[in-house]
């Protein structure tokens, strides 16, 4: 009696071993593999899921028109459920076993930092759509990104703090590795702009009331506020500040640029300033803006087809997948030191998130003018125009 | 009949190498590596759960104990303290490693089999430090106890910046254990890598087994069968629980070092409350004091997870266990009477 | 510290605190009835939250509130027909168990219901940036709804427990559940009714503070934690004790923010936790002669 549901229990682990075992892809055109590793579920499930969506959109797409230069595109994605030990794994196994020709993503900067070493030793293209400094410097050859650079974002909004006279200001930052690279950022650059931190807060991003270290803050007598976060507590922060009476202005990340934020945060979304890609002011751009044409493609094709918002974060993975297209294109054999030589090479080119200029010290290729400073008006985001 | 089971193991172990080997499918291997520690750690919870009755919510923090002991002892470079006395003394008994850090300078760095040492007795000391108040209450309240402890370790590990807050920790060297041993996850020392996992796993297990044999077992099995007869009996239940959880803790701390030099690094989702659910749901399944169960439940479905098999439904898989096996076969699918 | 600041500290301890009171009473329910601490309380109040936020895309804020409330008690009485009522003299650790994978797999069915986002109900009164203004620091009228409503639900469940047949034979049930049986009492009646009134509990909590907190899939969890560490800490079972322990917690919280780092703060709560377990597990107002005749 024992032996048989022994065997039985090691008939199935033996079965379970082999059935995890991928399928040889049949041979033919030399397809390309390309790998996905997107935080579709967890934490960061807001930015992975649109990269996601846009990432089998797209690749459909390429695939309909025939393909890169006549490669079919396999598409690989993986969800790392925002872990970075989970992104490690996978990373590993589409590497090792699947041999694929580059990876795109992952989503935060916490995961791409894990994969950065991997993926280079393995001469496996990584175009990552997280901005942590760290990531393109030091530059590692076959590392990229399509993120602006959290630097950038924090010089924009210096910029417009100088311009506003607000020297005196409060950071509040979330303990997750976004909050605290910006929260790096910000204090690294604040003795350039002549700006004086006065407090320095850092919470949870499980937390549901905010108002203890709003009072803390208010305390301090600061001249504006800078938030940095990714998750629902951009908007809790905004209410809350509202809710005590402090009424300076508040400046979020990049990371606020999705509608749902300052609806959720409603009233008190009014005038808060934020530097964004200008995916989600497309509309209202002039006509001769450079960007503008690749831009209402984009939101067009994605809200068609997935029936929600355009996200700048999906936009990180077009423009990942659109440069890795233009290097191919450039290097049609397929080798990996060509391809990768060939996206240094890639000069002007118009993405979601700005325009391109790689090189062989810049991996990311995006300046302060990818940014523009955003605000909201009437639960709308609109250009913000100095006034 | 014990000698056939463990001979029976030894064997399976070997046969699945050689057949990845033949099979061209070693990356396999990796993954199968990763299971056998945390398959460590759900056998020293099925000793807590299964013989001590008690439920621990919290093992995760435990491995994390282990796993943030080692990455921050291992990382720190004691090249500018070269000529102290007691790195001298560290060096001269060849406990000290000289490497070069990922930007090429050199440093000088600890012995991993220290920081290994460190974390068991780290964790033994937490274990008894907890384990005194906690393991009086009964029930929920040892539950909710054991979750709370486990929350304050995943906030100490997400809050603190020696522990790299919410980043982790990486660049974790590799653990030279013997001559011609390495343990890291490079391809060179896959399949010696994987020998070696399972056979700790192999050689704890013996020690179970021969614990739960002897005089200590015996009061063991005598508490798991009712805990009131065997007080009556004279056995210090109390006594023989608390240093249960601690065994157990230092199992979990343990392959937590492991882990950690394995896969190069440690972050804070490993203390999270998912990761104790899903050890718990593990040893539901293998059976509550099943070593065997527990053992080839613990491997199957974390190498399933490993390899993304269940994609985004991972933790409804495990939600999804956890109740199947409470509602049909709550004793666990290996049935068995006795280890 | 000037008397305004020390009051916004109050008060927004009062508001974190309000939060954690009115998700402890949903506990009590079927703590009292049936022993088991249901680890899928807090998914009660997510499920409330988020059906509220869906059907007040057609229907005025009261209908919605209501409607999820009636919604979700069914699910919860559901859930315990299906699964809860095959377990046959289950251990504590059994109910443990089911109870987590209960709330695993409800957080995944709303993820894929739903969605990843983050949403949330309008102000019942006023908007995201109303506050009332007392001596100088300010409260947001949501808050009052908060603990109004705790007050209530407190009011409610007394009287039900005391003047009706149904409350008085769970009342029954929970003291001596076979003496309750000979009386013909259907045991297990009663046992689904605690659900449903437990998950209605927890639905109304998920909609007055949907506001203030915001719904997503997985916010469940992380409130039944604290949820359940307040009830323990006022003793299981005594809803008027959990909404003084909920809110001198919120409170001790509030005002350890000011002097140490976020991080920490839960650390603090955990090991308040830690100690009223070792000290007085029956809690602060718990006695501990009925802690003592409890069966787990």
């Amino acid at each position: 009696m024992h032996f048989r549901s022994y065997f039985a229990a090691a008939a199935i682990a033996v079965v379970a071993l082999f059935t995890a075992v991928p399928v040889r892809a049949a041979p033919g055109a030399e397809p390309v593999k390309i790998g996905a590793i997107l935080a579709v579920s967890g934490p960061a499930s807001f930015l992975g899921s649109p990269e996601a969506n846009t990432v089998v959109m797209l690749v459909k797409r390429i695939n309909d028109k025939g393909g890169i230069n006549g490669h079919k595109v396999i598409l690989l994605l993986k969800d790392s459920k925002s872990d970075p030990q989970i992104a490690l794994s996978l990373a590993r196994q589409i590497i090792e076993e699947e041999q694929v020709f580059a990876i795109i993503g992952p989503s935060t900067s916490g995961e791409t930092l894990k994969i950065k070493q991997l993926c280079n030793d393995a001469k496996t293209i990584l175009i990552s759509c997280a901005s942590a400094e760290g990531i393109t410097n030091p530059v590692a050859p076959y590392v990229f990104t399509t993120a602006q650079k959290d630097a950038l974002a924090v010089r924009k909004i210096y910029e417009t703090m100088k311009a506003l006279n607000l020297h005196r200001i409060a950071i509040a930052s979330s303990n997750t590795g976004f909050g605290k690279a910006g929260k790096t950022q910000l204090e690294n650059l604040a003795p350039e702009f002549g700006i004086e931190i006065a407090a320095d807060e850092v919470y949870e991003k499980e937390a549901t009331d905010l108002s203890g270290l709003l009072t803390k803050i208010k305390a301090a007598n600061v001249q504006a506020v800078v938030n940095w976060s990714i998750e629902p507590a951009q908007a809790l922060l905004a209410k809350n500040m509202r809710q005590i009476g402090l009424t300076v202005p508040l400046f979020q990340s990049h990371g606020f640029a999705n509608i749902l934020y300052a609806k959720v945060a409603g009233a008190a979304a009014e005038g808060i300033l934020f530097p964004s890609g200008r995916l989600v002011v497309a509309g209202v751009l002039p006509k001769d803006n450079p960007q503008k044409k690749v831009l209402m493609e984009y939101k067009k094709e994605y809200e068609t087809d997935y029936k929600e918002d355009a996200s700048t974060f999906g936009g990180h993975v077009w423009d990942a997948l659109m440069l890795l297209t233009r290097a191919i294109e450039a290097a049609p054999d397929l080798d990996r030191e060509k391809v990768r030589s060939a996206l240094e090479n890639i000069r002007g080119c118009v993405g979601i998130g700005g325009i391109f200029n790689l090189s062989a010290t810049d991996h990311s290729g995006l300046d302060e003018s990818a940014f523009s400073m955003l605000t909201v008006k009437g639960g709308k985001f609109i250009p913000y125009s100095g006034k | 009949m014990r000698r056939l089971s463990f001979a029976c193991f030894a064997a399976a172990i070997v046969v699945v190498q050689v057949a990845t080997g033949l099979t061209g499918t070693g990356y396999l291997l990796t993954q199968l590596t990763m299971a056998a520690w945390y398959s460590l750690v759900v056998v020293g919870l099925c000793l807590l759960m299964g013989y001590a009755g008690q439920i621990s919510l919290g093992h995760a923090a435990f491995f994390a104990i282990g796993g943030y002991t080692t990455a921050v002892l291992s990382s720190v470079n004691l090249l500018p303290a070269k000529s102290a006395l007691p790195v001298r003394a560290l060096s001269a008994v060849g406990l000290t490693i000289g490497g070069t850090d990922p930007w090429g300078s050199a440093v000088l760095r600890l012995s991993p089999w220290i920081s290994l040492a460190a974390a068991m007795i780290a964790s033994a000391v937490v274990a008894y430090g907890i384990g005194l108040p906690v393991l009086r209450l009964r029930g929920h309240y040892l539950a909710m106890a054991t979750l709370g402890f486990g929350i304050i370790v995943y906030r100490i590990a997400l809050g603190t910046p020696l522990f790299g807050a919410a980043d982790g920790l990486s660049d974790v060297p590799s653990f030279p254990l013997f001559p011609g041993l390495c343990l890291d996850g490079t391809r060179l020392h896959r399949v010696s890598s994987y020998y070696f996992s399972w056979f700790v796993v192999l050689a704890v297990i013996v020690l179970i087994v021969n614990l739960i044999g002897s005089r200590a077992g015996r009061a063991l099995r005598a508490i798991h069968g009712n805990e009131a007869a065997a007080q009556a009996m004279g056995i210090d239940t109390s006594r023989y629980k608390l240093h249960l959880f601690a065994l157990s803790a230092v199992i979990a701390a343990m392959a937590g070092v492991f882990m950690t030099h394995y896969t190069g690094g440690i972050g804070p989702g490993e203390t999270s409350v998912m990761k104790s659910i899903r050890y718990v749901a593990i040893v539901a399944v293998g059976g509550m004091a099943n070593l065997w169960g527990a053992l080839i439940a613990g491997t199957v479905l974390n190498f399933l997870s490993l390899r993304g098999l269940f994609g985004t439904y991972d933790d409804a898989v495990f939600g999804a266990v956890l109740i199947a096996m409470m509602l049909f076969a709550p004793d666990g699918i290996v049935r068995k009477k006795r280890i | 510290m000037p008397l305004s600041l020390i009051l916004q500290y109050l008060f927004s301890g009062i508001t974190a605190g309000a939060i954690y009171a009115v998700i402890a009473i949903g506990f009590n329910i079927v703590y009292n009835t049936t022993g088991i601490i249901n680890f899928a309380q807090g998914e009660f109040v997510m499920l409330g939250g988020m059906i509220a936020i869906s059907l007040g895309g057609f229907m005025p804020l009261p209908v919605a509130v209501a409607g999820a409330v009636a919604i979700t008690a069914l699910v919860g009485g559901l859930l315990e027909f299906v699964f809860i009522r095959r377990m046959k003299n289950p251990t504590v650790i059994q109910m443990i168990i089911v109870t987590i994978g209960l709330s695993i797999l409800i957080r995944e069915a709303a993820l894929h219901v739903w969605d990843e986002k983050v949403h949330s109900l309008p102000y019942f009164t006023g908007n995201e940036i109303s506050s009332l203004r007392i001596f100088g620091a300010c409260l947001s009228p949501q808050v009052l709804w908060v603990l109004g409503t705790c007050a209530a639900v407190v009011a409610g469940l007394s009287l039900f427990f005391t003047h009706t047949a149904a409350g008085r034979a769970m009342r029954a049930c929970s003291a001596d559940r076979i003496g309750a049986m000979l009386c013909g009492i259907n045991a297990r009646t009663m046992v689904t009714l605690s659900f449903m009134i437990s998950a209605a509990i927890g639905a109304l909590a998920g909609c007055v503070i949907s506001p203030i907190t915001s719904t997503t899939y997985d916010c469940g969890t992380s409130l039944a934690v604290k949820g359940f560490t307040v009830a323990i800490i006022g003793g299981l079972g005594n809803s008027a004790g959990a909404v003084v322990a909920g809110l001198l917690l919120g409170i001790v919280e509030a005002f350890c923010i000011s002097f140490m780092p976020m991080s920490y703060r839960d650390v603090v709560v955990i090991a308040i936790l830690l100690a009223a377990l070792s000290l007085k597990p029956s809690g602060l107002f718990g006695s501990s002669a009925s802690h003592a005749l409890k069966e787990f």
